[in-house]
């Protein structure tokens, strides 16, 4: 009854107001995460060129084919960037189809910011449309966007209609082509309603819950892992009052979607609509970037393909058999093969007998004799020597390859990065002229953080001039980043350390295939998956029928997950307050401080003792200006500086244990110039009474049965184990 | 005429039900209980004569029951059907019931039907779409219950929390071929645990909770006998048709034969009748995944599956086993109901008087009912619509009986009211006596001026004259 009522009163003035409203779009030219690092360290990624024509222009000329009016233009990161390109293009002038006003912010961490942030401006007077500036669509909107109005006079509460997409994930890496993961949801066939939203699929996880509730509502549901979002939605204005009202609202799926869904906040309901024939994808990360340039040229999204595509002021390109691009200034050598799906863009020079293939390449290129290039993303004015050999590899303007350089599958080159001669840049290395910041924060609340960063997060690093590192060959940064080019030859650039994936998980989501092993691997996995699963299971029958013993081991899984996180995220407060201990906090708050940290993460004193220690030693590194002579003596510096600190918090043998462990990891990992000099240092922790020898003792029995490549460490430490073991008998003979 | 299918068919037809109290007695055990004036065992007995499924093992719980059944079979079934009763001590379970029957299971496929199935669901489809399939196990699924009267329909829509408790909670693939989960709707607390899995194969899970097993399974016999194996199985509901279809991406089912049948599971049909299963042939996984995803097409890019293929090439290790699970959903149209408790005998009888009549098989006159000629009416005496009264029943003077059901040889006197019951066989109701929704079982005799609201009474029961009763159950000490 409530229902009708309100459908009554919002039938009675919906249909002015909605004829009133011109259709907006609010259109974020920031992703708000790192995935695209190091390249948005100097681009916004919405300008990084797809197809030789920068991202946004794809999603706005969407826009204007859709009949909207007015758009929002958010910008966050690199701003001014932004505004200037939009400035001087054609978007910016009054024959476009749609005035655009540009809000800026610099404050917003995540799209939820955002919107909160579009809300204070107050612009927004009706339903509009929310894309990201990485979208590439050629979808209509009429039919959604009806629907969308008619659900909402009859059910006042829709806020949301969401765009989705067939795809199936390939089922050995859970990933769709487009390398987005997998996602759950469930929908109601009748109302296409959204009843559940899960993504970051987690493998360990077996069984996905859904509450019995939403089956006395509605008879029938579809669980469907073959969708794929599209990120764009129909909102309703109230979807801003919602993230204003939920103010840790960040992420537009992960908090908003799944907390208006499980949190069942305010009964408000989101639906989806299927897009069937159209093309629709958004740029999330290089793999997507791949594939939707290889879709963009085979013209899956006509008519935004690159010779339909308004050029401006730049040569369009043409279309030529095979799926060939080519603007007409083009300067090929006769011998040049141009294999098929390639763009070329104008001014480019090819030399002799080099060939290209599945390729885009910018403009103003220039490529010597014999260089092979195959499923490579070259954007403007690079330079490419002769005898190069590039595939599956982005790189960006300004790169030069001397000759004879070689990429392997996945690599990133960020701009004006430079390889020297004969060298070859290992598969998925992702290469800066910018250090990495030495803040990588692994925790994904901080993944908002940062696609601003470039500037804020890391000011001391902006502040080096790319002339500088030219000059000293880039030799001292090599606390976190090691450096590329090794010899003196010339190069320029840092490779980064992987960041929150993981090496090992770096092949996801790069340009490059997925390599055949992998593929392999993932297979080999399935059968091992099955096999323990299967014999857990085998127990599992149940007279429920319900799967019971997996349930609960899930929910353990799960806890376990975030409890490791925790871990990490608690060693990094603990390296804070740290810090400013050192800075001159008196010593006793600071135990205070670690405790209530202890505490409130529910770590161990075994895990919080490793803690603290990780933090003297890296206070170590500071101290020691990374030079190995001074390294020692800083350790042993820091060591009694904080020995009551340590003292405190290693009480007994377990964490001493700990503490050696601890120091061993970092000695394989993050720190490895501690590597050579470990065994002086379990010395010294030994003589400063950190560390008895029981613990020590312990540790190398611990340490007996382990790989051999765990037992570097015991083996180097043998002549101080010798003694240790000796010195007790010498006691006991005295006594 | 068609050669029978090589089918074997287990009609399981329970003994004498607690559920069922005080209606059923060791007298009348429930395989004999009278829908519309016939046991309720003739329903699916009838059914499965239909689809040319004669070889048939009856399973009753109970050596009386047994005894009682089995004469009665002999009488009714001996020239028409191959039928066999085995008994089986009370209390075992489905599984319980299937064990005692393994040794007689010699087909290729064995068709369980639950004795108290009234359904005009051809088992014969059921059947066809299990051999089609090549299935391990295929179960007859129909939409849950919306009949048994305007007032339980409307009421059933309203509550919530009773509707899902006697539905399964299934999830189909898009084509509504497949099986993918099932879980038994009361036993679902507050969430539903799926395996990701099986969605994945599929994509798209189709999960309803509105239907209900109709408990009618056809298992492959290599299947069925190798699930009853283990140990802590006691409902083929609730403990063997969840365990298939949990594991039918990693069959833990060794099938003792080889066999070479992996060519016939693409064009398995008719003519391989006694091809022995493909159950345990290699069918590696992804062929697997790609037989549930068959309806489907596959993203442009399908390099992966050409990858995949490789794998397979140099596999090293045992493929992964797999089944097909089944389902086979009757139509909307088609009545499907079991007799499994006191409102749903009383329901039965008013659908086969009312909406399914045309499964009794008896001819309904221009009033819409079913009066046999040997019945004798008294004076003003009416019987309204959907009525059936059956052989030998005396009705006296003035009396009404609407939309009721009367047995054989009942006597019943004058002005007596009988609207919306069941009185079954050999029944005396007195002068002036007023049955209103009630289940008057066989021998029992109502006095004079005794008036019943929705009571259940016992066979042999005497109701005293002019008592009352209203929503009880009477049975005799």
């Amino acid at each position: 009854m409530a229902q009708k009522k309100g459908g009554k009163t919002a039938a009675s003035d919906d249909p002015e107001e909605l004829a009133r409203t011109p259709l907006q779009a609010v259109l974020l030219a920031d992703t708000f995460n790192l995935k695209f690092r190091p390249i948005t360290l100097e681009r916004p990624k919405v300008l990084l060129p797809l197809v030789n024509t920068p991202m946004i222009d794809y999603t706005l000329a969407w826009l204007e084919s859709v009949g909207v009016e007015e758009v929002f233009l958010f910008c966050c990161a690199h701003a001014e960037q932004v505004k200037e390109y939009i400035g001087n293009s054609h978007w910016g002038q009054s024959h476009a189809g749609f005035s655009i006003t540009t809000i800026e912010s610099n404050f917003s961490m995540s799209a939820g910011d955002a919107l909160r942030f579009i809300e204070g401006k107050n612009v927004i007077r009706g339903d509009f449309i929310l894309i990201t500036g990485d979208t590439i669509s050629n979808m209509s909107l009429t039919e959604a966007l009806q629907a969308h109005k008619d659900r909402r006079k009859k059910d006042p509460d829709t806020v949301m209609t969401m765009f989705v997409k067939r795809s199936k994930p390939m089922p050995l890496t859970h990933q769709t082509r487009l390398g987005n993961d997998e996602i759950m949801m469930a929908i109601d066939p009748e109302t296409k309603q959204l009843l559940y939203y899960e993504d970051r699929f987690d493998s360990s996880k077996r069984a996905v819950t859904l509450d019995k509730s939403l089956l006395a509502d509605n008879a029938s549901l579809y669980l469907r892992t073959d969708l794929e979002d599209c990120c764009i939605d129909i909102c309703s204005p109230e979807v801003l009052t919602i993230f204003l009202d939920n103010f840790d609202y960040q992420h537009l799926r992960r908090h908003f979607v799944k907390g208006l869904l499980h949190d069942d906040i305010m009964g408000k309901k989101i639906y989806t609509h299927e897009i069937d024939s159209s093309y629709t994808a958004r740029v999330d990360n290089y793999r997507s970037y791949d594939t939707i340039s290889k879709d963009i040229i085979q013209r899956w999204s006509f008519p935004l393909v690159p010779d339909v595509l308004y050029a401006g002021n730049r040569a369009q390109m043409r279309l030529q058999r095979e799926g060939i691009y080519k603007a007409p200034d083009v300067t090929l050598s006769p011998s040049v093969r141009i294999g098929a799906f390639t763009a070329i863009g104008s001014g480019t020079i090819i030399g002799e007998n080099s060939s290209v293939s599945n390729s885009v390449i910018g403009e103003l290129c220039t490529i010597g004799r014999n260089v092979s290039i195959d499923g490579c993303y070259i954007w403007d004015s690079v330079t490419i020597e002769d005898g190069c050999r590039l595939s599956h590899s982005i790189v960006c303007d300004g790169v030069h390859l001397h000759t004879g350089a070689t990429l392997e599958p996945g690599v990133i080159l960020s701009f004006k990065v430079e390889v020297g001669q004969n060298i070859t840049v290992p598969a998925y290395s992702k290469v800066s002229l910018l250090p990495q910041p030495s803040k990588q924060d692994s925790d994904e609340e901080l993944e908002y953080a940062d696609t601003n960063s470039g500037v804020i997060d890391s000011p001391s690093i902006a502040s080096i001039s790319p002339a500088n590192i030219e000059h000293d060959h880039v030799s001292s940064f090599d606390t976190e980043q090691s450096v590329l080019l090794e010899g003196g030859l010339s190069g320029v650039g840092y490779i980064w350390t992987s960041c929150e994936t993981g090496n090992e998980e770096e092949w996801r989501y790069s340009v490059a295939p997925i390599p055949v092993e992998k593929l392999k691997e993932f297979y080999a996995k399935m059968f091992d998956e099955d096999e323990s699963s299967s014999d857990g299971e085998q127990t599992g029958i149940t007279h429920s029928g319900e799967l019971i013993s997996e349930s609960k081991s899930t929910d353990f899984d799960d806890s376990d997950g975030e409890y490791k996180g925790d871990v990490s995220k608690f060693e990094k407060e603990v390296e804070e307050t740290f810090e400013r201990a050192l800075g001159g906090v008196a010593e006793e708050n600071v135990q205070l401080e670690i405790n209530s940290l202890r505490m409130s993460f529910n770590v161990t004193h075994a895990e919080c003792a490793g803690a603290v220690f990780q933090s003297v030693i890296k206070s170590a590194i500071i101290a020691s200006n990374s030079s190995k002579s001074n390294l020692l003596k800083a350790t042993i510096d820091a060591i009694e500086r904080s020995k009551g600190l340590l003292s405190y918090f290693i009480t007994n043998v377990d964490e001493e244990i700990e503490v050696i462990l601890k120091f061993e990891e970092m000695c394989m990992e993050i720190t490895r110039e501690f590597a050579p000099i470990f065994s002086s240092v379990l010395h010294q922790l030994y003589d400063k009474e950190v560390i008895t020898e029981d613990a020590i003792l312990k540790w190398e029995s611990e340490k007996a049965d382990a790989d051999e490549s765990d037992k570097v460490f015991v083996k180097q430490s043998e002549a101080f184990l010798k003694w240790l073991k000796e010195a007790p008998e010498e006691d006991d003979e005295d006594e | 005429m068609d050669p029978p299918m090589d089918f074997q068919v287990v009609v399981l037809a329970g003994g004498t039900s607690d559920k069922l109290s005080p209606l059923v007695s060791k007298e009348l055990p429930k395989a004999l209980l009278p829908v519309a004036n016939k046991p309720l065992l003739s329903y699916p007995l009838e059914l499965l004569e239909a689809s040319n499924l004669k070889n048939i093992i009856v399973v009753v719980e109970g050596d009386e029951a047994a005894t009682q059944v089995e004469s009665w079979l002999s009488v009714a079934y001996m020239d028409r059907l191959n039928v066999e009763v085995v008994k089986t001590p009370g209390d075992v379970g489905t599984v319980g019931a299937i064990r005692a029957v393994a040794p007689f299971l010699i087909s290729t496929d064995i068709l369980i039907v639950s004795g108290d199935l009234v359904s005009d669901t051809s088992p014969g489809a059921i059947a066809a779409t299990h051999r089609r399939h090549g299935a391990a196990v295929t179960a007859l699924f129909c939409p849950a219950p919306v009949s048994g009267g305007a007032d339980s329909s409307t009421s059933g829509g309203k509550d919530k929390a009773k509707k899902p408790s006697r539905c399964n909670i299934v999830g189909l693939d898009p084509t509504r071929q497949f099986l993918l989960h099932v879980v038994s709707g009361a036993k679902v607390e507050k969430d539903i645990h799926i395996q990701k899995r099986i969605v994945r194969a599929v994509g798209q899970m189709e999960i309803r909770s509105d239907f209900m097993d109709a408990h009618v399974y056809a298992f492959k016999r290599t299947v069925l006998l190798d699930v009853l194996e283990k140990e802590n199985l006691y409902s083929i509901k609730q403990d063997v048709l969840p365990y298939l279809v949990r594991t039918q991406l990693r069959s833990e089912i060794s099938a003792k034969k080889e066999n070479s049948a992996d060519e016939s599971s693409n064009g398995a049909t008719k003519e391989l009748p006694s091809e022995d299963i493909n159950i345990n042939s290699a069918v590696p996984s992804n062929q697997n995944l790609r037989w549930l995803s068959q309806h489907r097409e596959i993203a442009p890019s399908s390099y992966q599956e050409i990858h995949i293929s490789d794998c397979d090439m140099n596999k090293s290790r045992p493929a992964k086993k797999t089944h097909k699970c089944c389902i086979y959903l009757s139509g909307k149209t088609q009545y499907c109901a079991r007799l499994n408790s006191v409102q749903a005998f009383g329901d039965i009888n008013r659908d086969m008087l009312g909406e399914a009549s045309r499964i009794t098989g008896y001819t309904f006159s221009a009033q819409n009912n079913v009066v046999h000629p040997t019945v004798v009416q008294g004076a003003k005496t009416t019987a309204g619509g959907q009525c059936i009264i059956a052989e030998g029943t005396i009705l006296g003077d003035k009396c009404s009986v609407k939309r009721s059901v009367i047995g054989r040889h009942c006597r019943i006197g004058s002005n007596v009211k009988i609207v919306n019951s069941i009185v079954m066989n050999h029944i005396t109701i007195e002068d002036n006596c007023t049955i209103q929704g009630s289940v008057i079982s066989s021998n029992v005799q109502i006095q004079e001026r005794a008036s019943l609201k929705d009571c259940q009474v016992g066979a042999g029961y005497v109701i005293t004259a002019g008592s009352e009763y209203k929503s009880e159950p009477l049975t005799k000490k």
